[in-house]
């Protein structure tokens, strides 16, 4: 059913807004990204950049009474987007699964983390419960849980935060997705523990040949990661490249003031910041031409006017950019940024 | 060195256990503070870190005086924080003030700006006259960055950064000597993080001030701070000066924390992490001995399980680690590789 020669995912002119009482809310707007088979996507943004809203509709989590959703969303081929509520819910933690970012409140408080694991599987797989409870072990086990025939039978309160978070990535493996959605995965928890669950995350990856979209706000995280990164600026996709040509070549101004802002660890201690002035602004009152025109220091007057189109770089393949800037301005601002 | 502005000498902090309802009986206790021990100049930056549950936050409320020690002592240019009453702490207080994490919870949402940054004023009954009042307030709230015609907005009419630059105008209004800067930018967003951590900057070179900076991220950690404290479970495992913590730590915790920090750069090759197996210890629940040998890659028995190391110096560094066991060999910093090739 599903064509070799096309990509796993593929997301084009995706466009959800959502009807409230102060405006209408403009999360994401005309937003394109595919993910092939086996790669890793990273998604980068700061809050309210609609990365969530891109992801969370793919799963048709944001179908709603005061949401209009436009586009295509084609997974082998099938589109989801029209798809009716209880087909879509057989794609929903099988072929495609997620990992939200707070473990705690992701997971019931009330029922045992076995009890949850099986109830994922027997949502999907016609499976007795011993069948189900014994793959829930052998789970555990595998995202490092310690001595999981006797931790399954344990509240998600008596789990560290580490362990939910893996509590929670067994629970999405469990049907063998061939796509997992992890939203900000290791964002609530600490460095250590994050390093062990991105080992973890990759490590499954290459075993299982799953596709993952990686979102999260930290360029550390996607730079080790993700094979692709896209760069999502007030409900827009900036810029769009694999991980090298991001890092060594960046052409967004976005780009080039989050990667200025955050601390570097080889630097001198002692050395200025170059945060992004302004802050990210209202999605419902998203400004005009380019969105990011109020806060970049390279903005001219008619970029108020134009709104940019995500345009081809030529440096490297899948490398695109939405500036009004002439392509040799933007490499000649980036070669005196990077000194 | 100057002459100590702060001094914290061996301050415990216990939360009771108890079972029972009528007749409650302690069991237990939670040692969120073990018996800390520091030292901070005037206008010198001492950054803590540690991971969730280190107690860096109980440090912080200690030296504000929002909890009092179980036992040990605080004390400011000779006056104990610790155990003053009274007009006493009030005075202390003023000394010493605090900007939390979280700027959505630690600003009164009924109140306008202006009456906020002015709360210090009226405990403390300082600028009496009206006029004078606002005055200040508005003098503060530019200092920060503000725009001083918002003195009648309300908190939810500011995104986090500004929030946080409230927050930071209400801890400078009474022109303290100290600042205790707990996770000030964890929750704000990556390009707003640097506003606010180029503004703490400028704000100490301007009014000298001293800083206690309380943070989980070492790459900020380093930014800020001239020395680095990193706890667990409740003690100060290394204090180092922030460039000797960053090219050779002591502490097998503090290598496996540097280790651990994601480099945004994508041709380095993949790192295993230090830190496998166990989490994080139970501050209810100390492990004998080194508190970190359930974790330690170093631990050998039965020195680290049994006997409890001391925070002291060790062979040609100028800072101190509580280890059995030190590192010798310089690490270079994450990234440095590539940085130098």
């Amino acid at each position: 059913m599903s064509d070799p020669s096309r990509p796993l995912l593929e997301v084009r002119d995706l466009r959800v807004s959502f009807e409230t009482e102060d405006g209408l809310v403009r999360a994401v707007d005309r937003v394109s990204f595919s993910v092939e088979n086996g790669r890793t996507l990273g998604i980068v943004g700061e809050s309210g950049s609609g990365k969530s809203v891109a992801n969370l509709t793919i799963l048709g989590l944001t179908r709603a009474e005061n949401a209009r959703i436009e586009g295509s969303i084609q997974f082998r081929g099938r589109e989801l987007l029209g798809m009716g509520d209880d087909e879509l819910r057989k794609v929903r933690g099988n072929e495609i699964a997620m990992v939200f970012q707070d473990p705690l409140s992701s997971l019931h408080p009330f029922y045992k983390v076995g009890w949850q694991i099986v109830e994922a599987i027997q949502a999907h797989r016609d499976v007795g419960k011993a069948e189900a409870r014994a793959r829930a072990i052998e789970l555990l086990g595998e995202v490092g849980i310690p001595r999981p025939e006797r931790r399954i039978d344990d509240y998600p309160h008596e789990f560290s935060g580490g362990m939910r978070q893996r509590a929670m990535i067994a629970m999405a493996l469990v049907n063998e997705p061939s796509l997992l959605l992890a939203d900000e995965p290791t964002t609530a928890l600490d460095v250590t523990t994050q390093a062990q669950i991105l080992v973890l995350l990759d490590r499954l990856q290459s075993e299982h040949g799953m596709a993952v979209i990686l979102i999260t706000h930290d360029l550390g995280v996607v730079a080790e990661n993700a094979d692709e990164i896209a760069v999502m600026y007030a409900g827009k996709i900036v810029e769009n490249a694999d991980a090298p040509t991001l890092f060594g070549a960046p052409q967004h101004p976005y780009t080039w003031g989050l990667l200025r802002s955050i601390p570097s660890l080889t630097a001198a201690s002692g050395e200025e910041l170059h945060p992004i002035p302004g802050s990210p602004p209202s999605l419902i009152h998203v400004p005009s031409g380019c969105s990011f025109h109020p806060r970049c220091p390279y903005a001219q007057p008619r970029h108020a006017e134009v709104e940019p189109e995500l345009e081809r770089v030529d440096d490297a393949a899948g490398h695109s950019v939405a500036c009004l800037l002439a392509p040799e301005r933007r490499a000649q601002i980036w070669e005196e940024l990077r000194k | 060195m100057t002459e100590a502005l702060l001094t914290v000498s061996n301050v415990v902090k216990h939360f009771p256990l108890t079972r029972g309802v009528v007749f409650q009986r302690q069991v237990g206790a939670v040692r969120a503070v073990d018996g800390v021990s520091f030292a901070l100049a005037k206008g010198e930056t001492l950054g803590l870190v540690g991971e969730t549950g280190c107690g860096k936050s109980t440090v912080a409320r200690l030296l504000v005086r929002l909890l009092d020690p179980s036992s040990g002592s605080i004390r400011l240019e000779g006056e104990d924080i610790s155990t003053a009453k009274g007009d006493e702490l009030r005075r202390l207080r003023r000394e010493v003030q605090i900007v939390f994490q979280d700027p959505y919870s630690s600003l009164n949402p009924r109140k306008t700006v202006g009456s906020i940054v002015a709360e210090p004023f009226v405990i403390h009954g300082l600028e009496q006259d009206k006029a004078g009042r606002r005055r200040a307030v508005q003098e503060l709230m530019e200092q920060v960055g503000l725009n001083p015609e918002h003195y009648n907005r309300y908190p939810f009419e500011f995104s986090g950064g500004q929030r946080q630059r409230i927050g930071v105008a209400r801890a400078l209004a009474l022109r303290p000597k100290l600042i205790v800067a707990d996770e000030p930018v964890s929750a704000l967003d990556v390009s707003i993080q640097g506003q606010i951590l180029n503004l703490l900057r400028e704000l100490r070179r301007e009014l000298g001030l001293s800083l206690i900076f309380i943070s989980h991220d070492l790459s900020v950690v380093r930014h800020m701070c001239d020395r680095i404290a990193v706890m667990y479970l409740g003690r100060i495992v290394e204090l180092a000066p922030t460039d000797e913590l960053f090219t050779h730590p002591r502490h097998p915790y503090t290598r496996a924390l540097l280790s651990a920090i994601p480099i945004p750069d994508p041709t380095l090759p993949p790192r295993e992490p230090e830190l496998t197996g166990a989490d994080v210890g139970s501050a209810a629940d100390v492990p004998p001995g080194c508190r970190f040998h359930p974790r330690c890659p170093r631990c050998e028995e039965p020195r680290c399980t049994s006997d409890d190391p001391v925070l002291e110096r060790k062979d040609g560094s100028a800072g101190l680690a509580a280890c059995h066991y030190p590192l010798q060999e310089m690490q270079p910093p994450p990234g440095a590789a590539k940085a130098a090739g």
